[in-house]
């Protein structure tokens, strides 16, 4: 092993049925760094981290950890945790029906005797130390999911490890908390702990780590340290080629044919819903791309599930094209031209068991009627279009939606909804958790969407990305729409003051 | 459409799926495979077993007669019953345990229709279609108030259905005022036992237009997708315009309506009901008979012919069990080990072993060339 | 669709209520009759609980004959509770006593877990009746039982098998639901006899779980099988006609002047009237009427009389299609 190395991977491959997933992967990391794992969608990131861990068994390669002599073999979860590898993953995978101490004890007691209340105490402990503000008696389910996440890597470093591996725990996360676990971060590299970082993140990666590794199509393209790989560098790595700078989307191209003047396609007045909105006024116009900013839990997206008619609608009206509709379901926003590309694309977006053509072809499925299903070929051209035309990447239209990746899935749904052929489209928090390449093609995709006369609202944590995107930025804080930004307000600071609100000193 | 980013040319070469593997994935293989068993089994123990013969019945009319037959013959009612739960299953993740029940109430109903309130009648008081179609009514109703309870109060099924499960025998009885109606009528017995002139038992014509229904409902309709949609994923299904609790609500009237036509052959069989008897247990037989079809009980994913096959081979394994006589004590026991067996046999994990099992040895026959 | 569907719900749940309404009339019907007799002689005060009446003719015969019995008019005040379930029969017997009932009257719906019943009602001076079913406890503990003798139906059905003279018995023996009183009794004479007779043979001995569609099904194999046979022996009249229905099907004669002998048990009105057409042979009787039996018991106790034997069988007959006549059917069809 080298000097100073808590662990190492060598010449790691795996094969799933048809897909080379890794070929001879190499990775160390060295006590006391925190090491950025890098790479696309499918480029091998995740399943790097489940061999690792042992969820997937290896076919090739070696891994060795300090302190243990020889290659170690990792067949399960408990191994790892045994060997000192504690794993927070991106989707939660606590248990939402028990307490908040039992989550983070489960599995690991010794003996079958459980002490409770030293549980709960020790538990209590560690959640003030990290100023996580949940109590151990809680149900975790009831905790917000950031308070969830945040319990998660509670767990695991209070597991005493040795390597941290953190896959994606940031992306539920506001600045603040993303603060506070940075701040964790660096309590645990001072202990000489080892993190694996893996992000979408970039401006996380350069805030907070010391090195770069970088995988492409489940190969190993190198190891960097963070000083020698700029920015661009480091896209340009991910993806195999020179990218064009993504600030290069030039949004005057495309948003300069928004008419000012004319109805607007969607105008809202005075409305709220169940899911505790304060009543707020919307509109937008033919060709334009607008935002709903603000932190997490501001109320984005319950402002565009009331428009979609997805809470149930208490009060206010509703405009299309000047004439008063009335939506009080998603089929009657759908009937209206509305499409909704929800926040969260597991819970509320695919239809896991069903197939990519199944998934792309349902809204509009829907809209045509009970009584009048696609005929197979038909659906087939439909999903073939789609699969083509947005390179969703799938070994077949009749594959379960549930094996694709992130990016892939998100395409899907995004395939569903321009299937309809909307007039406008809610694009709610479209690029969370997907990589860099797809994330620029969907910032292109609205764009391109805006100039051939359809209407969008965006929807992203990304600041940068929305500035991009949008031609006016609603600012959204507790519930409540606090202020319009367009034209030469449209600033990362100004956006920042308008989140923050007037008192608060702005970032 | 201008994508800045280029997916790689090089695509990750698929390699050929074997036949075999092919074959165990599919998910008709365990049910199929399973009857393919029991016929192989008989065809070598005894092949009488398949052995058609014409003979008269006591009407004089021509009729088929043999174990085959048979099989096909007393399937029919699983059959019917395993369509409907394999819906209900798809949509709420769960099982209705009342279908038993629902039976013996659609059959009172229909049998106090036919009778007009008397203990015995020699000639139907009404059509007899009129009466089941007033039965199939009835049972929808009931289907509906399981279906709300799961649906609207969001109740577990074999929660919501245990009600229906535990009074629904009560009611049947209470129907007809704890009487047990007699239909004399042969016209009344003609959807249980044969029509004048044709040799093939009714039960079975019935089963067939009902899976032909089944069929075309699956086919000319989006029943399929929205039950299956509803199933995986509830929320996402409301957002694509669906209205969940409305297809949940669906589903279990569906299986209301195969329950009562259920409920219909089998009095008819004999023209009368023993409220506490009839179809008892045959709750668990149609669970079953979704689960061998290969259809997770969680919901979701659905193959209804998987479910019938399934009914087929619980009625097979009936009759091959006593057609070699085993005790009546045992029956249970050896019912239970053949279940056992092919449950273990479809779960995902032993088939996912098995496909790999002959992938591995593949594998290492191609290292070794 | 929606109101549709409202209405389909309220029929529904008033379906369910009204079911329930009745299948709690045990209790209704209890308060409807504690009102004092116009009379001023005093009510004998009875706790009666039976299985529920769903089960079988039999038991609604019986249940109904316990109800007509028990009335005001003939001097009693009566509370009813229907039941299978051991358990709660046991929680409602104890609620008898302690409403001091003078008698109690008793089916259990299993054979143990009476011990602390019997007892706390010899400790209120509660006297216990046994009607139909046994259970387990010392003969001390309960001042009669009216009850079948089902070994000694079998006994009787057997013995008129026998006189039938055949040269062969291959017989289809279908038995009633493993275990039971009535199983086991009917089942007792037949298994000694085919024991110890050369010329008697099973052709199949199956359990049908006393249901009919399981019987045809039984009696269908060995149709199907091309087994022959010439007696079917079923335990209870369901599954009899369940079997003659498979017999139908095959075109197989049965009854007076048939290939095929048909017993049945029970007696229910139309399995006599089966018999009366020359449709099956045999209907051996199981008295569901002990009412009459226990009245004239408590009668005699409130007379200062103890009944002179502990366990009292019910008298019993068996029905042979050539001798049985119109009024059989009448008086002993239930």
């Amino acid at each position: 092993m080298q000097e100073g190395a808590v662990l190492e991977m060598r010449g790691i491959c795996k094969y799933f049925p048809g897909v080379r997933a890794l070929q001879d992967v190499d990775f160390t990391l060295r006590e006391g760094e925190i090491h950025a794992l890098m790479g696309e969608n499918g480029a091998g990131k995740s399943t790097l981290i489940k061999v690792l861990t042992g969820v997937y068994p290896k076919d090739g390669g070696e891994i060795r950890i300090k302190g243990v002599d020889g290659a170690v073999s990792i067949h399960s979860p408990q191994d790892a945790q045994n060997a000192g590898i504690s794993t927070v993953y991106q989707e939660i995978t606590l248990c939402p029906n028990l307490t908040v101490a039992e989550n983070m004890y489960i599995g690991r007691t010794k003996g079958n005797l459980t002490n409770w209340k030293e549980i709960n105490k020790g538990a209590a402990k560690i959640l003030e130390t990290l100023g996580i503000p949940a109590s151990p008696r809680q149900q975790l389910g009831a905790c917000s999911i950031a308070v969830q996440q945040m319990v998660a890597i509670a767990r695991a470093v209070d597991m005493d490890c040795k390597v941290l591996i953190l896959d994606e725990p940031t992306s539920s996360l506001d600045e603040q908390e993303v603060e506070k676990l940075f701040g964790l971060m660096r309590d645990l590299k001072a202990k000489g702990v080892g993190i694996i970082f893996v992000t979408h993140f970039l401006d996380q990666v350069y805030e907070v780590c010391d090195r770069i590794t970088v995988l492409r199509d489940g190969g190993l393209v190198g190891e960097y340290v963070i000083e020698d790989l700029p920015r661009v560098r480091l896209v340009s790595k991910m993806l195999g080629k020179e990218l064009d700078d993504m600030a290069d989307i030039k949004k005057d191209v495309c948003t300069a044919e928004v008419s000012v003047d004319g109805v607007p396609v969607l105008e809202a007045e005075g409305l709220s819903s169940s899911a505790g909105i304060k009543p707020f006024d919307f509109s937008i116009r033919k060709g334009e791309v607008n935002g709903l900013t603000g932190l997490l839990g501001s109320g984005r997206s319950e402002c565009v599930r009331a428009i979609f008619g997805a809470d149930h609608v208490t009060a206010g009206t509703v405009k299309m094209n000047g004439k008063p509709v009335k939506i009080s379901k998603p089929l009657d926003a759908m009937k209206h031209g509305i499409g909704y590309l929800p926040e969260d694309r597991k819970g509320d977006g695919i239809v896991g068991d069903l197939s990519v053509r199944e998934n792309i072809i349902l809204a509009l499925q829907v809209m045509k009627g009970f009584f009048r299903p696609f005929s197979r070929a038909q659906a087939e051209a439909f999903a073939d279009e789609y699969i083509k035309l947005l390179e969703i990447k799938t070994a077949s239209s009749d594959t379960p939606v549930k094996s694709l990746s992130g990016g892939n899935q998100q395409k899907v749904i995004l395939a569903r909804w321009l299937l309809t052929n909307p007039q406008y489209l809610i694009l709610d928090e479209p690029t969370r958790g997907i990589d860099i390449g797809t994330k620029v093609e969907i910032q292109k995709l609205v764009l391109k969407l805006a100039s051939e006369g359809k209407s969008v609202t965006f929807i992203s944590s990304e600041i940068d990305e929305m500035l991009r995107t949008c031609s006016r930025l609603v600012v959204m804080r507790d519930r409540k729409a606090v202020g319009e930004l367009s034209g030469e307000n449209l600033t990362q600071s100004q956006i920042m003051a308008t989140i923050a609100g007037g008192d608060e000193s702005c970032q | 459409m201008p994508v800045i980013v280029k997916e790689p040319k090089e695509q990750v070469k698929k390699p050929q799926e074997s036949f075999w593997k092919r074959m165990t994935r599919h998910q008709l293989f365990i049910p199929l495979a399973a009857l393919a068993l029991l016929v192989l089994f008989n065809l070598i123990a005894d092949p009488s077993f398949f052995a058609v013969s014409i003979k008269q019945n006591s009407l004089g009319n021509p009729v088929l007669s043999g174990n085959i037959i048979s099989v096909l013959d007393n399937a029919s009612e699983l059959v019917l019953l395993a369509i409907g739960m394999t819906l209900v299953t798809a949509s709420s993740g769960g099982q209705d345990i009342s279908v038993g029940a629902t039976m013996a109430i659609a059959g009172s109903v229909i049998l106090r229709m036919v009778c007009g309130g008397q203990v015995s009648a020699d000639s139907p008081c009404m059509p007899i279609l009129l009466a089941v179609l007033i039965g199939i009514f009835v049972s929808m109703a009931f289907g509906a108030f399981n279906g709300a309870l799961v649906a609207y109060f969001k109740i577990q099924p074999m929660v919501a259905t245990l009600i229906m499960f535990t009074a629904g025998r009560s009611i049947a009885a209470w129907i007809n005022n704890n009487e047990l109606p007699i239909m004399n009528d042969v016209s009344f017995k003609y959807a249980g036992t044969f029509l004048p002139g044709i040799p093939v038992p009714t039960p079975i014509f019935i089963t067939i237009f009902m899976v032909i229904v089944f069929w075309a409902l699956l086919k000319f309709t989006n029943l399929g997708l929205y039950t299956q949609a509803v199933g995986i994923n509830a929320n996402s299904s409301h957002l694509n315009g669906l209205n969940p609790q409305m297809i949940k609500l669906l589903t279990y009237m569906i299986l209301g309506a195969c329950v009562a036509v259920a409920g219909f052959i089998r009095v008819s069989r004999s023209g009368s009901i023993n409220y506490s008897r009839i179809a008892e247990n045959i709750e668990m037989d149609a669970i079953l008979a979704v689960a061998l079809g290969g259809n997770s009980l969680s919901g979701g994913k659905f193959n209804i012919y998987g479910s019938i096959i399934g009914a087929y081979v619980i009625q097979f394994l009936t009759t091959t069990l006593y057609k070699y006589e085993v005790p009546s004590t045992a029956l249970p026991a050896y019912k239970a080990v053949v279940v056992i067996i092919l449950v273990v046999l479809s779960a995902p994990v032993v088939r996912e072993k098995l496909s790999h099992m002959k992938r591995t040895a593949g594998k290492t026959v191609k290292e070794a060339t | 669709m929606k109101k549709f569907l409202a209405l389909a719900l309220s029929v529904a749940m008033a379906l369910s209520l009204a079911a329930c309404g009745n299948s709690g009339s045990g209790a209704a019907s209890a308060a409807a009759s504690s009102k004092p007799a116009a009379s001023g002689s005093e009510l004998i005060k009875v706790g009666v609980i039976n299985n529920d009446p769903n089960e079988s003719g039999y038991r609604t015969a019986n249940d109904r004959a316990m109800r007509e019995m028990f009335t005001e008019a003939n001097g009693y005040e009566a509370t009813f509770y229907n039941n299978n379930d051991a358990a709660q029969q046991i929680a409602t017997a104890q609620q008898m006593i302690q409403d001091e009932v003078d008698y109690l009257l008793l089916s259990p719906g299993s054979t143990t877990g009476w011990d602390t019943v019997l007892q706390d009602a010899k400790d209120a001076g509660t006297q216990v009746i046994l009607f139909d079913r046994m259970l387990e406890a010392d003969e001390s503990m309960y001042v009669a039982a009216v009850v079948s003798d089902m070994p000694k139906e079998g006994v009787t059905a057997v013995d008129w098998l026998a006189s039938q003279g055949l040269d062969e018995y291959n017989i289809i023996h279908i038995q009633g639901h493993m275990g039971s009183d009535a199983q086991v009794g009917r089942t007792g004479a037949l298994d000694e006899k085919v024991n110890a007779e050369g010329n008697w043979n099973y052709v199949v001995q199956q359990t049908a779980d006393w249901d009919e569609a399981t019987a045809q099904q039984i009696t269908q194999s060995v149709i199907d099988s091309g087994k022959s046979f010439n007696v079917i022996y079923a335990e209870n009249d369901g599954m009899a006609r369940g079997a003659v229905a498979a017999l139908d099907k095959a075109g197989i004669t049965h009854g007076v002047d048939g290939d095929v002998i048909v017993m049945g048990f029970d007696c229910n009105q139309w399995a006599l009237q089966e018999l009366l057409a020359g449709n099956w042979n045999y209907d051996g009787q199981c008295n569901p009427f002990q009412a009459e039996t226990i009245n004239e018991i408590i009668q005699g106790l409130e007379a200062g009389n103890a009944p002179t034997e502990k366990i009292i069988y019910t008298p019993e007959q068996g029905f042979d299609a050539t001798t049985i006549s119109q009024s059989d059917v009448d008086t002993f069809g239930i």
